[in-house]
């Protein structure tokens, strides 16, 4: 497929798809409005709250909600996800609370939640580490299974335009290949690795990497929520019936910065945002949702104010996470006892007891 | 006990063993199936466990560690495979920066308990990156434990104890030995307890993998032609260290050595002499000496001789911290 697939037009016109469409109703679309809106609230609260030095950092979705929450909304309950540090929405959609992310870009932990509660991996700050994870996770799954039935769940692996030059990645696309792994890649191409445009990755659409090592390459128009729910599924159902891979490339725009840490002025140009401002991911399912009469402007009301009670919640249950104790560092280098750690810690617990702390 | 194996037949039986106990136990790594891996570590697992259970990976060894954390995650015990020790270093950020990391940064919650197999150490006249000791880099990691056999017996009960280790193990055979045979047999130590295999009064020898046997080289040597008693200590473990036995030999000798392949600026010998002279300062005669490899590449074989610590280098040692 060369083109870019799309249910739904930036100006809110539903259009059909022989291959990929979904078949939805009003409250399922209702859902995916609020899902969006909120963790663009999220996002925004966060970014705040770094802002105000309540955390240290914060990547930013912004632009990216329709790519997140149409690939999470597709994924079922004992199916896996490995995330990247950005995909809050996907965790939004796998129930993780979000005070868990603010409490990993505050720095009182480097995880915050158990994985195996959500079917969703700690986010991995390396980049496209996770993609070799997500593959062994899912010959994991084959062998649950057993290797001649179908592996009946799927994983999904997300990383972005840049992660696609790593070593890691493409080794990942090679395992899933030869293994007929019941994996989805999922690649958000937000057009920029920090600093470096897309044109610095590849000389080719990063769909079609697929074909060279033997999968299906799908290109997504990732601000689109419908179609990147209809491909997401669509992918993980070949991923669970058996068929083996595929690859998606959800084509967004990053909106805001990399991280809080950085400034996009230095390296790209204000026309380039009012150009993907026009086709954001929200705005195309209220137009959507108003034309068709399945959702109203009070429905919308409610919403908003479903986002303030949560961005005021967030607010709160942020600035009141404990730091943690000072030997909690040694708590968890190893699941068994260790000597070493052990010892450390006694000796900290001693110092910091003699009133050095 | 029974007939003597080799190293490397040992390290089978535990393979297979350990397989055939948990079936949550997979081996994987490059040409571990068919061929049985290029030292037959591995031999005879495909033909009873087929792909199920034994994969042969993709040449691509940090995909072979990356897999490994994504099956483990799934609940697998991986039992991996990294061909010779100068190719791990394509895996070197999945092992230090994932399998290292991700129980601690997930609270407990994640557990890996994957074993990485390397066989690693020279003499035996290869190419370059086949002869290394890359044991420090990994040492240096907390997160992961690190072991290393000298003989067959410990290969067997070491790999089986590795295997079920909650933590990952990189689990180290010293290429060169495995041909060399014992009996199998119960074995004393844990998984992390240092051994004296050999006793002595006069200067403590620390070492471990493959420089066990001949540091016992050395120590007969030094009995027949010099009346010399060295205590030699294998450490088995290099993280956890088990230092409680070498302390206790210094505080009788006053002197020790610390030999191994790994090059000395750096090395594990920097770490253990330290600790020795923190824990023993005050029964020291003379400042810890390290024998091992000088600060350049490995060289070609037809050097090796000269860059790895041999008989002679390690009784010049013995002589110097002597004569201190």
């Amino acid at each position: 497929m060369s083109e870019l697939l799309q249910l739904l037009t930036p100006e809110g016109q539903r259009l059909h798809h022989p291959d990929y469409d979904v078949d939805i109703s009003g409250e399922e679309l209702r859902g995916l409005y609020r899902d969006m809106v909120l963790v663009r609230r999220l996002d925004t609260e966060a970014h705040a709250l770094q802002r105000q030095g309540e955390l240290g950092l914060w990547p930013p979705l912004l632009g990216q909600e329709a790519a997140q929450i149409g690939a999470g909304r597709a994924l079922r309950p004992d199916d896996y996800a490995f995330p990247t540090y950005r995909e809050h929405g996907v965790a939004w959609t796998r129930g993780v609370d979000p005070v868990s992310l603010l409490a990993l870009f505050r720095g009182v932990t480097n995880g915050g939640y158990d994985p195996t509660d959500h079917g969703f991996a700690l986010p991995t700050i390396v980049i496209g580490d996770q993609t070799l994870h997500a593959v062994g996770y899912a010959m994991g799954v084959q062998r649950d299974a057993g290797l001649d039935s179908p592996p009946g769940s799927g994983v999904i692996s997300f990383f972005g335009d840049g992660a696609s030059s790593q070593g890691d990645v493409n080794e990942a696309f090679v395992w899933a290949a030869v293994n007929n792994a019941p994996v989805v890649f999922f690649c958000q191409n937000n057009q920029w690795a920090i600093s470096q445009p897309l044109s610095r990755q590849t000389r080719i659409p990063l769909y079609r990497r697929a074909e060279g090592f033997g999968c299906p390459g799908l290109r997504v128009d990732g601000n689109d929520v419908l179609a990147v729910l209809a491909i997401t599924r669509a992918a993980l159902d070949r991923a669970r019936r058996g068929d083996g891979p595929s690859l998606i490339e959800a084509y967004t725009y990053r909106m805001g910065a990399h991280t809080t840490s950085d400034d996009p002025t230095r390296y790209r140009v204000e026309t380039e945002l009012e150009q993907w401002r026009l086709k954001d991911p929200i705005e195309r399912v209220r137009a959507y949702l108003l034309r068709t009469g399945a959702g109203d402007r009070a429905f919308m009301d409610e919403v908003d104010q479903q986002a303030d009670d949560m961005a005021a919640r967030l607010r709160q249950a942020c600035r009141d996470l404990p730091d943690p104790a000072p030997d909690a560092m040694f708590a968890h280098v190893y699941a068994e006892p260790q000597d070493l750690v052990q010892q450390e810690q006694r000796w900290w617990r001693e110092y910091l007891g003699a009133d050095h702390g | 006990m029974g007939e003597p194996v080799t190293l490397a037949a040992a390290l089978n039986q535990a393979l297979h063993d350990a397989m055939d106990d948990d079936p949550k136990v997979l081996v994987m790594g490059e040409d571990v199936g068919r061929l049985g891996g290029v030292f037959r570590v591995t031999e005879g697992l495909h033909a009873k466990h087929t792909d199920a259970r034994v994969i042969d990976t993709p040449l691509s060894e940090s995909g072979i560690v990356g897999a490994a954390i994504g099956l483990a995650m799934r609940g697998y015990r991986p039992v991996c495979e990294i061909q010779f020790d100068g190719f791990v270093f394509p895996a070197f950020d999945q092992i230090t920066t994932q399998l290292a990391k991700m129980h601690a940064r997930s609270d407990g919650a994640t557990r890996l308990p994957v074993t990485i197999r390397i066989p690693y150490g020279g003499g035996i006249g290869a190419v370059e990156h086949h002869s290394e000791s890359p044991e420090a880099y990994f040492a240096h990691t907390a997160g992961l434990r690190i072991v290393t056999c000298s003989h067959a017996r410990d290969g067997y009960q070491m790999l089986r104890q590795a295997i079920t280790c909650d933590d990952p193990v990189i689990f180290l055979e010293p290429k060169r030995r495995y041909w060399d045979k014992a009996e199998l047999g119960d074995v004393g130590e844990g998984l992390f307890q240092s051994r004296v295999v050999r006793a002595g009064g006069d200067v403590t020898v620390v070492c471990y993998g493959p420089m066990v046997r001949t540091c016992l080289e050395v120590a007969g040597l030094a009995h027949e032609e010099d009346g010399l008693s060295l205590e030699v200590i294998d450490l088995r473990s290099l993280s956890p260290l088990d230092l409680g036995p070498v302390f206790d030999s210094v505080a009788r000798t006053g002197r020790a050595i610390v030999v191994h392949e790994a090059p000395v600026f750096g090395g594990l010998g920097a770490e253990i002499a330290t600790r020795i002279s923190e824990k023993c300062f005050f029964s020291l005669e003379a400042p810890v000496l390290r024998v091992g490899a000088p600060h350049a590449p490995y060289p070609p074989s037809k050097l090796e001789h000269h860059y790895l610590p041999d008989v002679d280098r390690i009784l010049d040692a013995v002589d110097t911290v002597r004569g201190m």
